[in-house]
């Protein structure tokens, strides 16, 4: 047994345990201003989307005045069957329907309100006319879109006379705010009360359809070549190094090329889904280039061995055997790179895609616009109505982008196997 | 015609050569002699046939379809223009290539009505030369698809190696696409360094990098420009302010005190919850961060800087881009973090406690000390990340080119100067259209020196504790 020194220090009781309650004090703080981190990120991410959904809800509503219009009284002198082909529109246009829904809002409403109804409104009349020519002999109750003025004054700003009597027709429960579906089916306009989703919406249906024919098997097939196949030397190597860096390049730098070499090449097809798509495509490769990899890496050895072992070719062994266990991996990366491709705007302002378009695209090659784009254009609008739509896109988005995240997490909880 | 035409007869025609592949294989099979022997007939099976043979049918017609669809629109502007209706264009610039586009919109039914009566005249040419170069397409594609498809099938023989030739294809097809990646990197490097090459010509590098006025006037004549309004200083400045210093002042407290959180306190529970989180936040569109900062935050940071006398405070400022592009960074730096302090091996860590350290002096002296490349390192990709980033700046910075060091005041960075140079409608022979590209190769540069920094400091980080 060694002696214990007899000469130390005793030690200092009190002034030890002062130490340690300040060690735990720094402790305990440390530990708060680490919770308080994680709080303050939850907390922005919640004011954002409980802001983004308080505006929004709004702009799925729009102001509307609703009367009646007897088309039996005969004042609409038009016969059933040109109701129906393409010209309708224009018969109805001819036989002065929009007077007469004027006239019926003037008498029904207020001569002051009926000024106010949106220039375009008698073509819902119109269309609901030609879905059921039987509306001709009816007296029927419609829902008048009015103009952004008077949708602001119930709104309770714009001009006081305006809001007078957008307090009167409240009250008497002609003029309200309605769930406005129309705006999940229409295209781009010029007043917020009478614009739509489904244009851009469309659009990034079909931007992101080129992308992903594009980018998924460029993507995969690269994945398989890097990661089965390519030889140890320095080609490979500046193969990864260059996928590594595409994936970090500015997504605007993706526009730039996607400015001066696709659109030098197809001058003509200028704002149109097949340009932006191959220029989200470009963006989208080496993400699934990099998460295809690590699928791929993830299938053990023993799956390679065995089919080779019976007589399978190397080709054979990745396509039958490695690539099937490797596919759910795969595919989330594939999700996850096409959700950042949705929500990718900057690259698509520089190919052109910001032009109005008041109709939703019907080809590849059509003008179109995307619904990131279309966000950012109303929120440069003035008007206070687009406020509302701008959330109302940006809900839309921002559903899609959850579905597309959450298919990615149920495909990996569903398939991811470990081995 | 629909351009998809030719690619939709090309994989016509390689379903053709499949079926018809297999069943001459098939008919191979059939018709053997029965023989004692147990080997079997065909070195490779019947699909391997049909496979060579839609191969051989489809690429080359596929690819000459690729190749047509990017010649044809020059081709046929040639024609339009030999016609007499043309002799009538103005001579060149936008309003040439307007009625152009017009006539061309007018010829494939896309549009109805014409601005310009020359379009209208240009219409009956454009529809002749439509269909003379659509009949020639659609006649080469279905040659080259044809004979290519039918070489292969005459060279089918019970002991053709078809699986060894479909597998070499396959082979090659995996080369093509990983090279995609290359061409991709050449492609901006070279569409960058030709435009800034030609923006160099007009205006001198260095007025370019060193000069303090930005002001380009794309309006003005292309002859006039000097160089004296392209000083891209101020953006420079503008970018570092708002991406590098307040984002990351932001960005790095929250994003690494998160991190250090959720690994080393949070029980598991918490930490399933709020990693998915966070993600949610790198997740959100930059376009809705954008939106966000304009509409909430800027206002409020310009009656908070009015409030404590800040006569300055403009409602676009670089505080808002900052700090939301700062929020939008958190789970980017929180990820690298994690990562890194991970990676610390668990003898270090135990090592500390055992010495009675308490967690926080661990973290502090141990830990983060240990983790600290990886940390810098993730800190760089953020940065790289944040000077990149446009939509939150275009939405929310402003236009004003300024070097100032007082947050409130609005300031513009190289990617809004990008946007606003190019959403125009300058002509591409312009300084100011030019000089986008000029920033965009600087942004490039600066980008992929900080990546490749990053990911290598990352690369022996990981090493040193393997």
């Amino acid at each position: 047994m060694t002696d214990a020194p007899t000469s130390t220090r005793r030690p200092d009781h009190a002034a030890s345990a002062l130490r340690l309650k300040k060690r735990y004090a720094a402790e305990r703080r440390f530990r708060l201003a680490g919770a308080g981190a994680v709080l303050f990120s939850v907390a922005v991410l919640a004011f954002l989307l409980i802001s983004m959904s308080w505006n929004g809800i709004g702009g799925f509503k729009r102001a509307e005045l609703s009367t009646q219009i007897d088309f039996s009284a005969g004042a609409l002198t038009i016969s059933p069957d040109q109701l129906s082909g393409e010209d309708a529109m224009r018969a109805l246009e001819g036989a002065g329907l929009k007077e007469i829904v004027q006239f019926a809002a003037a008498q029904g409403i207020d001569p002051a309100a009926a000024a106010e109804i949106d220039n375009d409104a008698w073509r819902e009349v119109g269309r609901r006319l030609i879905a059921n020519p039987g509306l001709l002999n009816q007296k029927v109750t419609v829902s008048l879109p009015v103009s952004d003025d008077l949708a602001a004054a119930l709104r309770g700003d714009g001009d006081p006379k305006l809001r007078v009597v957008a307090a009167k027709l409240a009250a008497e429960g002609k003029l309200a705010r309605h769930w406005d579906w129309g705006f999940l089916s229409r295209a781009d306009a010029t007043h917020a009360q009478s614009v739509g989703i489904w244009g851009a919406l469309k659009g990034s249906m079909l931007t992101m359809a080129v992308t992903l024919g594009l980018a998924f098997p460029v993507g995969v097939l690269a994945a398989v070549y890097l990661e089965e196949y390519a030889p140890r030397n320095r080609w490979t190597d500046v193969i990864e190094v260059s996928i590594n860096n595409l994936a970090a390049v500015p997504s605007i730098i993706f526009g730039l090329l996607g400015l001066a070499v696709f659109l030098g090449l197809f001058p003509n097809w200028r704002s149109a889904p097949l340009i932006g798509g191959m220029t989200l495509a470009l963006m989208t490769m080496p993400v699934i280039v990099i998460s295809g990899r690590n699928a791929i890496k993830a299938v053990p050895p023993s799956i390679r061995d065995a089919a080779l072992g019976i007589g399978a070719s190397r080709v054979q062994v990745v396509f039958h055997h490695v690539l099937p266990l490797a596919l759910p991996g795969i595919l989330t990366g594939t999700i996850i790179g096409m959700a950042r491709a949705l929500g990718e705007t900057a690259p698509l302002l520089m190919i052109g895609m910001r032009a109005f378009v008041a109709s939703a695209p019907d080809s590849l090659t059509a003008p179109s616009s995307v619904l990131p784009v279309q966000i950012f254009l109303w929120s440069d609008e003035i008007d206070r109505g687009f406020v509302e739509r701008t959330s109302a896109a940006i809900i839309v988005l921002l559903l899609f982008l959850l579905a597309m995240n959450g298919l990615a997490i149920y495909l990996r909880n569903r398939f991811e196997k470990r081995w | 015609m629909s351009p998809a035409i030719p690619f939709l007869l090309a994989l016509g025609l390689a379903l053709f050569g499949w079926l018809g592949g297999r069943a001459r294989a098939n008919l191979f099979k059939r018709n053997a002699a029965p023989s004692a022997s147990r080997a079997p007939v065909l070195h490779s099976l019947p699909a391997y046939h049909a496979w060579f043979v839609a191969l051989a049918a489809l690429v080359p017609s596929a690819l000459f379809a690729l190749v047509w669809s990017a010649a044809s629109p020059s081709l046929l502007i040639a024609r339009v223009l030999a016609d007499p209706a043309a002799k009538a264009l103005p001579a060149f610039g936008i309003k040439r290539d307007s009625i152009l586009s017009e006539a061309y919109a007018l010829a494939t039914g896309n549009a109805t009505t014409a601005f310009d009566p020359l379009s209208r005249a240009l219409v009956p040419a454009y529809r002749s030369a439509l269909e003379f170069y659509g009949a020639i397409g659609l006649a080469a594609t279905l040659v080259l698809g044809f004979a290519g498809g039918m070489l292969a099938w005459l060279r089918l023989r019970p002991d053709f190696k078809a699986r060894t030739q479909v597998e070499r294809i396959v082979m090659g097809a995996l080369l093509l696409a990983s090279l995609v990646a290359i061409l991709t990197t050449l492609g901006i490097v070279a569409s960058l360094m030709f435009e800034t090459f030609r923006f160099f010509e007009i205006v001198s590098p260095l007025k370019f990098l060193f000069g303090t006025h930005w002001s380009p006037d794309p309006m003005a004549t292309i002859g006039s420009a000097t160089g004296d309004n392209y000083g891209a200083l101020p953006l420079f400045w503008g970018t570092i302010y708002i991406g590098a210093v307040i984002a990351m002042i932001v960005a790095i407290p929250l994003g690494l005190m998160s991190a250090i959180y959720l690994t080393q306190y949070a029980t598991p529970t918490m930490r399933r919850w709020m990693k998915p989180l966070l993600e949610i936040l790198a997740g959100v569109p930059t376009v809705v961060y954008g939106y966000f900062a304009a509409l909430t935050v800027a206002p409020a940071i310009r009656d908070f800087g009015h409030a404590v006398g800040i006569a300055s405070a403009s409602s676009e400022s670089a505080l808002a881009a900052g700090v939301v592009m700062g929020i939008m960074i958190i789970p980017f730096v929180s990820s690298m973090a994690d990562d890194s302090i991970a990676a610390v091996p668990q003898a270090m860590r135990d090592g500390s406690l055992a010495m009675g350290a308490t967690k926080y002096e661990t973290i502090r002296r141990v830990l983060v000390p240990a983790a600290l490349p990886g940390i810098v390192a993730g800190i760089m990709l953020a940065v790289s990340r944040a000077i990149g980033e446009t939509m939150i700046v275009v939405m929310a910075a402003g236009a004003t080119a300024r070097m100032t060091a007082n947050p409130f005041e609005s300031m513009t960075t190289v990617t809004f100067q990008i946007v606003a140079m190019l959403t125009g409608e300058g002509s591409f022979d312009h300084p100011a259209t030019l000089s986008a590209f000029a920033l965009g190769m600087v942004l490039f540069l600066v980008t992929l020196t900080l990546n490749f920094i990053a990911l290598r400091v990352v690369k022996r980080f990981r090493e040193a504790y393997d």
